[in-house]
């Protein structure tokens, strides 16, 4: 009660302080949610650019992406472990380097021989095919191309294009296919790379009978692979690598530890500018109250309850702060969960591999994260002047004027 | 059986380059339920000694004992349970707490003890009724006059039933009437609840309520005499 009613001495003084933790834990939390959203963004489109959040390959197929390293069809016990509730969906892929030409140009290329159904609940967004349409069955022969690329390739929609890759007796394995689809990717790179084919097509073109180069696989959330990935791996046995999307692509893996900790400098730092203005109101009210502090001292109040004392206003202040912090964050995020319109940058955040829309997303985790350390440092620093309240001698502080 | 007994008491100040001496081997014994007077003028040493008994300062040398506590051998906390526990002060400056009412300033040794909130009200209540104040307990001190808020903090200072009250300069600040009507609760409470008082003053009527009336300079005592007749209230 005590430490409520000093709070609130000096009012303005407790009004600007609350302010300054107010506006300090929108802005980490909020701030937070921008980084994370733009993370998640670049993470998902990752992911779901190919690889998944979990991928099955021959042993040696990382080191070597060829023909060569290709693997049997899943079958067995690895479909019935794909039946869990945490896969939502799978594929297998034929997946090589292939050259393919126009009549005009001839560009480098990855070839991917697909199922389109599994294809489709795993990565590729149908409504990105601008012209035409993607492949319809496994033994398709149509191609389906980016838009970049067949601006490469000065070639269009119905054109015919050859398509050259390697077989396993490293002969030139080689056919023609008509263009029957152009898609626009989010990221303009992989309009450029990756082309597709029905995945038997593209077997008989490879001599590969029924072996693929990888099985990729999708689940209800990338930070929640590590606890089903395990079952997966096990079922599809040691004669092949069976890896997570971070071990798969290691530089979206070092992304998100990296944003993990840049999450934490960012709390940090706004917290030492805050840590300024909460010492600076507490040594004010320490100094305004040394007489004070004198007289409870000699009605008999122990140095250790002086201590208390002041430490708990500095929590109280904290506490409305972070309250009032966490109100705002929610009312301003919240109302932005359909998106935030960034086409002005776009272009600079493609090249990051983000969308033009950003959303925000508002992290249990880093909500707590920042409560927790505005709270704990919070405390630390209201140490120093409640320590000095608490070491007055009392008759030097009751005769302070 | 002594309440408190002050064996070569030495205290000196320093202030500037000069040397003052607060206490010069000053020994006394003041018997439970006495109402003595420290008396002498601005620098004698009384409000020095009295703080020492308080446990408040602590003197350069010499040994002092309230009830069966050796004050000088305590550290800070303890030194703190003692005045919590055992005595109750009364300051010329009033010293209460200005955001808390008059009910809440009394409280709150009580509250600094732990005692239940039932109890905490009880007593106040009680004893602002017994000091003449009953009707103001939710008055903070900025609404009550000199005189009140000195009630409020003698009030404070005997709630929680203390066997020594420590005055310094109580009627300092105050007109003659409330300063009479101060001494008779102190009187009414040394008779009636046995409690030690001991009050450094230099008012001539104050001391004329005194059973004994020590008398100190340079930090000396030089005289110490009980007092015949003191004023009683009827």
């Amino acid at each position: 009660m005590l430490a409520w009613r000093n709070l609130w001495r000096n009012h303005r003084r407790t009004l600007i302080m609350l302010a300054a933790i107010t506006v300090g834990v929108w802005a980490m939390i909020f701030m937070t949610a921008l980084m994370r959203g733009m993370v998640d963004d670049m993470l998902l489109n990752g992911i779901r650019s190919l690889p998944g959040e979990v991928q099955i390959h021959h042993p040696e197929y990382r080191d070597d992406p060829s023909i060569n390293n290709s693997m049997p069809a899943p079958g067995g016990a690895l479909i019935e472990a794909l039946q869990i509730p945490e896969v939502t969906a799978w594929t297998s892929r034929v997946r090589v380097p292939a050259v393919v030409s126009s009549e005009r140009d001839s560009r480098g290329a990855i070839l991917l021989g697909v199922e389109p159904d599994g294809e489709q609940r795993v990565s590729f967004d149908v409504d990105s095919i601008i012209e035409g349409r993607f492949v319809e069955d496994v033994d398709d022969r149509g191609l389906v191309i980016g838009a970049r690329m067949a601006e490469r390739l000065e070639t269009k929609l119905g054109k015919r294009v050859v398509v050259m890759s390697q077989d396993p007796d490293n002969d030139i394995a080689d056919r023609g296919f008509r263009v029957v689809g152009i898609y626009k990717a989010k990221l303009a790179s992989l309009e450029e790379t990756y082309i597709y084919a029905g995945r038997e097509t593209v077997q008989k073109m490879l001599k590969l009978d029924d072996q693929v180069s990888e099985i990729a696989i999708t689940g209800d959330d990338y930070r929640h692979v590590d606890q089903w990935y395990p079952r997966i791996r096990q079922a599809a046995g040691e004669g092949v690598d069976t890896l997570p999307w971070y071990e798969v692509d290691t530089y979206l893996g070092s992304m998100l530890a990296m944003m993990d900790g840049f999450v934490l400098v960012w709390i940090i730092i706004v917290f030492l500018a805050l840590s300024f203005g909460l010492v600076n109101t507490l040594v004010m009210a320490v100094f305004e109250r040394v007489r004070e502090i004198g007289l409870m001292q000699a009605l008999g109040m122990r140095p250790s309850t002086i201590l208390y004392q002041i430490l708990m206003e500095s929590l109280l202040l904290l506490l409305i702060g972070l309250v009032l912090g966490n109100a705002t964050a929610f009312a301003t995020v919240i109302p932005l969960q359909d998106g935030i319109d960034i086409s002005v940058v776009a272009e600079g955040m493609e090249m990051m591999g983000t969308s033009s829309v950003l959303y925000p997303a508002l992290k249990l985790n880093d909500m707590i994260m920042a409560n927790v350390i505005v709270i704990v440092l919070g405390l630390l620093t209201s140490i120093l002047p409640a320590w000095r309240a608490a070491s007055y001698d009392p008759i030097e502080a009751l005769n302070k004027t | 059986m002594s309440s408190i007994v002050c064996k070569d008491l030495c205290k000196t100040f320093q202030q500037g380059d000069e040397i003052i001496t607060g206490l010069d081997r000053v020994s006394i014994e003041i018997d439970a339920g006495d109402f003595v007077c420290l008396s002498g003028p601005s620098g004698s040493g009384k409000t020095t000694l009295l703080n020492a008994m308080g446990g408040l300062d602590t003197p350069d040398s010499g040994q002092i004992r309230v009830g069966d506590i050796k004050v000088d051998e305590l550290g800070k906390g303890p030194l703190a349970d003692m005045r919590l526990h055992k005595i109750g002060f009364v300051f010329q400056a009033y010293n209460l707490i200005p955001v808390l009412t008059a009910r809440e300033n009394v409280e709150f040794v009580m509250q600094v003890r732990g005692e239940p909130a039932h109890e905490r009200s009880r007593r106040s209540h009680e004893i602002l009724k017994e000091v003449g104040l009953q009707g103001m307990e939710d008055r903070r001190p900025a609404q009550l006059s000199g005189g009140q808020q000195q009630r409020v903090a003698v009030a404070r200072a005997i709630v929680s039933e203390p066997t020594l009250v420590l005055a310094d300069e109580p009627t300092a600040n105050l007109d003659s009437v409330t300063a009479g009507h101060l001494m008779d609760l102190f009187v009414e409470l040394n008779q009636h609840h046995g409690i030690t008082f001991v009050i450094a003053t230099h008012d001539t009527r104050v001391m004329a309520y005194a059973k004994r009336l020590i008398r100190m300079r340079d930090g000396k005592i030089i005289s110490d005499e009980k007092q015949q007749q003191p004023l009683t209230v009827d």
